[in-house]
C-alpha cells in the first residue's frame, strides 16, 4: 500500500506548550488510521496542523506525494482533504442543502451548483440527512449536526477525510449507524484518519492506530497490540474498565 | 477517482429512492429563475415611465431619490446581508464616485455615461485594493475601520486643489448643453439611475444565486468553517467589497452631475451611510427585494417626516426608533417577517 499522507517530524508550539513533537506517521491509501491518546495529546492540533489551520513550526506533511506543510485551509481543501469537527460549525442560517453545498463546491472538484446539487442529494442518502435538507442546519439535533459536519465534508469528494470525535455525544444506537455511515464511506475508497475516545468504534473500525502523548509518538500497531501496549496502558488506558471494553471491543 | 464515478452513477437513483419530497426549486421551475430578474426589471420600467407619462416632475424627484437608496442598499446588502461585514463607511463609494464622475465631466470634458463609468471602475479598483487591507479586520473593528476609509477620504479630498478643496466643484449650466439642456438632461439622468437602480438589484440576484454568493454567505455564518470547506475567505471578501463599490460610485457620479455641485462634507455624508443601513436592515437583510423595499419605504417615510409640520424635527429620531423596533421585534426586516409567516413567499419573494 502506497502512502497518502505521510507526516514526518512534525512539531508544534503554542507559548510554552508544546502541542505536537516530532511526531511522525503515514495513513495508506484507503486506510482507517485512528489517532489515539490523553485528552491534551496533541491530536486536534495534529488536525489542525494537517488541514491548515496553523503553519507548522518544523517537520514535513506530505500528501499525495507534495509538501502541504503550511497552505491555507482553503488549498488543503482543494487538494482533497476535508475535515469533520470535533466541536460542531455549521452554518447555521443556512439549510442543510445549502451547507452541503458549500462542501461540494468548494471542495476537491470546483462543482457548480448545479452538479454540487446532486452530489449533496447522493451524500445525504448516504449520511441519513435526506429528508432534513431544506431545514435550517441551526435547527438540527446534536445528532444530525455531527452528521452533518460529516455529509459537508464528504460533499467535498476528498481523498483523505479526518474526524474529530464524530461520536462525541451520540447514543449507543446513533453510534452503530455513525460506524456503519464510516464503514460505507472507506469502502468507496476514502482514506480516513479518525480521532476518538470511543475505544469500541477505535477496534471495530480501525486498521492501525498511533497512540500519542504529549504530542510525541507512543506506540503504534494493529488496535488490538495497541491497546495491550504497557506504555498505552499506562498513559491512557489506565483505568481497568476501559481495559474491559476495549478487550469487549475486539472479542 | 474511483468515488467521483461512484457518486455520479449512483446521484439519480438515490434522489429517486429517497423520495426527494422538496427537491431545489430552480431545477425543479426553471422558469422562477427568470421571473424574479424579470420582475425587477418590470418594477424599474414602470418606475422610470410614472413620472414620465404623467409628467411629474415632484414624482420624479421622489423616485430619483428611492432608487438612489436602493442602488446603496442594495449593494450595501452584498457586504452586510450575504459576507457578514457591516460596511459603515458605505457612502464613500457615492462621493468619490460623484468626485470623479463630475471632475472628468466639467474638467476633461467626459461625456457623462463615460464619466459616470470611469468613476465607477475607478473606485472599485480602489475598494480592491483597500478592502485586501481593512478585510483582515472581523467585527466592530471592520466596522470602525470602514468609518476611517470614509473620514479619510473626506480629508483628503477637502484639501485636494483640482477638486476645489473644502469648496468643491461647482458646475455650470453649460455642462448640461451635451444632454440637451438641463431639463432633458435631468430626465436622462432620472432614467439612467432607474437604470442603475435595477442593475444593482440583478447584480444581488446574480450574486445571491451564484457560487461566488454560496461562499459569501459562508462567510457570512462562520468565516473559519468556510474557510476549512475550501472557501477562499480573504479573496471572496475582497471582491465583494469591490463589487458593493461600483454601482454605488456610479450612481454617486450621476447623482451630483445632477445637483452640479460636489463638496466633501454632502460627498462623505455618515449619515446617509447609516440610512444605508437602517434601510437594509428594515427591508431585510441577506434578501435580494429587502433592501429595494427598505429604501423605497424609508424614502418615502423620510419623505412625509421631513414636510410634515408636526414632526419634522423628529425625522432622525423616529428613523432610529425603526430601527430599534426591527432590530427588536423583526430582526429579519419585512421580507424576512413575511418569510416567516408565510414561508411561501421565500419562493416568489428572493
Amino acid at each position: 500500500m502506497s502512502a497518502l499522507l505521510e507526516v514526518s517530524a512534525l512539531s508544534k508550539r503554542f507559548g510554552g506548550v508544546q502541542a505536537v513533537a516530532d511526531l511522525s506517521f503515514t495513513v495508506a491509501e484507503g486506510e482507517i488510521l485512528a489517532l489515539i491518546g490523553p485528552n491534551g495529546a496533541g491530536k486536534s492540533s495534529v488536525f489542525n496542523l494537517i488541514n491548515g489551520v496553523h503553519r507548522p513550526d518544523s517537520g514535513r506533511i506530505v500528501f499525495a506525494g507534495e509538501d502541504i506543510a503550511g497552505e491555507p485551509s482553503y488549498a488543503v481543501a482543494h487538494r482533497g482533504i476535508a475535515r469533520a469537527h470535533q466541536i460542531v460549525q455549521p452554518l447555521a442560517g443556512l439549510s442543510v442543502l445549502d451547507n452541503c453545498l458549500v462542501g461540494a463546491c468548494y471542495g476537491r472538484d470546483n462543482l457548480s451548483i448545479s452538479a454540487g446539487r446532486a452530489v449533496v442529494h447522493e451524500i445525504a442518502a448516504l449520511v441519513g440527512l435526506a429528508d432534513r435538507l431544506d431545514m435550517p442546519a441551526g435547527a438540527l439535533t446534536t445528532a444530525g449536526k455531527k452528521r452533518l459536519e460529516l455529509a459537508r465534508a464528504l460533499c467535498g469528494r476528498p481523498r483523505l477525510l479526518l474526524l474529530d470525535e464524530v461520536l462525541a455525544g451520540l447514543n449507543p444506537t446513533e453510534i452503530e449507524r455513525m460506524i456503519e455511515v464510516i464503514r460505507a464511506i472507506r469502502a468507496r475508497g476514502v482514506s480516513i484518519l479518525i480521532i476518538e475516545h470511543v475505544m469500541r468504534a477505535i477496534m471495530s473500525l480501525s486498521d492501525r492506530v498511533v497512540a500519542i502523548n504529549l504530542g510525541r509518538n507512543l506506540a503504534e500497531g494493529t488496535p488490538q497490540e495497541v491497546a495491550n501496549d504497557p506504555a498505552v496502558i499506562a498513559a491512557y488506558l489506565g483505568d481497568p474498565k476501559l481495559m474491559n471494553v476495549s478487550a469487549a471491543g475486539t472479542a | 477517482m474511483t468515488v467521483s464515478a461512484d457518486i455520479d452513477r449512483k446521484a439519480p437513483a438515490e434522489q429517486h429512492v429517497h423520495g426527494d419530497a422538496k427537491p431545489d426549486r430552480a431545477a425543479a421551475f426553471p422558469a422562477s429563475r427568470f421571473l424574479f430578474p424579470l420582475a425587477m426589471v418590470a418594477v424599474g420600467v414602470l418606475v422610470a415611465l410614472a413620472p414620465y407619462l404623467s409628467d411629474d416632475v415632484e414624482l420624479r424627484e421622489s423616485f430619483l431619490l428611492a432608487a438612489v437608496y436602493i442602488t446603496l442598499a442594495s449593494n450595501l446588502n452584498i457586504m452586510i446581508g450575504y459576507a457578514g461585514y457591516i460596511n459603515f463607511g458605505n457612502i464613500v463609494f457615492f462621493g468619490l464616485g460623484g468626485y470623479i464622475c463630475v471632475y472628468l465631466a466639467t474638467s476633461w470634458h467626459w461625456p457623462l455615461p463615460a464619466a459616470a463609468l470611469a468613476g465607477g471602475i475607478a473606485v472599485s479598483v480602489l475598494a480592491l485594493a483597500f478592502g485586501a487591507g481593512i478585510l483582515r479586520l472581523r467585527g466592530a473593528f471592520f466596522a470602525l475601520a470602514t468609518i476611517g476609509v470614509n473620514q479619510a477620504v473626506q480629508q483628503f479630498v477637502a484639501n485636494f486643489e483640482p477638486w476645489g478643496g473644502a469648496t468643491g466643484i461647482y458646475l455650470s449650466l453649460d455642462a448640461y448643453e451635451p444632454l440637451g439642456g438641463p431639463m432633458a438632461a435631468l430626465w436622462l439622468i432620472y432614467f439612467l439611475l432607474v437604470a442603475v437602480m435595477v442593475a444593482s438589484l440583478l447584480l444581488s440576484y446574480a450574486i445571491k444565486t451564484s457560487r461566488f454568493g454560496l461562499g459569501l454567505l459562508a462567510i457570512g455564518q462562520n468565516e473559519d468553517a468556510a474557510g476549512v470547506l475550501g472557501v477562499r475567505t480573504a479573496r471572496h471578501k475582497a471582491l465583494a467589497y469591490s463589487i458593493s463599490a461600483f454601482l454605488p460610485a456610479v450612481a454617486g457620479g450621476l447623482f451630483f452631475f445632477k445637483s452640479g455641485i460636489i463638496e466633501p462634507v454632502g460627498a462623505f455624508d455618515l449619515t446617509l451611510s447609516i440610512e444605508a443601513i437602517v434601510m437594509v436592515m428594515l427591508g431585510g437583510c441577506g434578501t435580494v427585494s429587502g433592501p429595494l423595499v427598505g429604501a423605497f419605504v424609508y424614502e418615502e417615510l423620510r419623505g412625509y417626516l421631513l414636510t410634515s409640520p408636526t414632526v419634522s424635527q423628529l425625522q432622525l429620531v423616529i428613523a432610529g426608533a425603526l430601527l430599534l423596533a426591527m432590530v427588536l421585534f423583526a430582526p429579519g426586516g419585512l421580507v424576512g417577517f413575511l418569510h416567516q409567516r408565510w414561508p411561501r413567499t421565500r419562493a416568489i419573494l428572493q
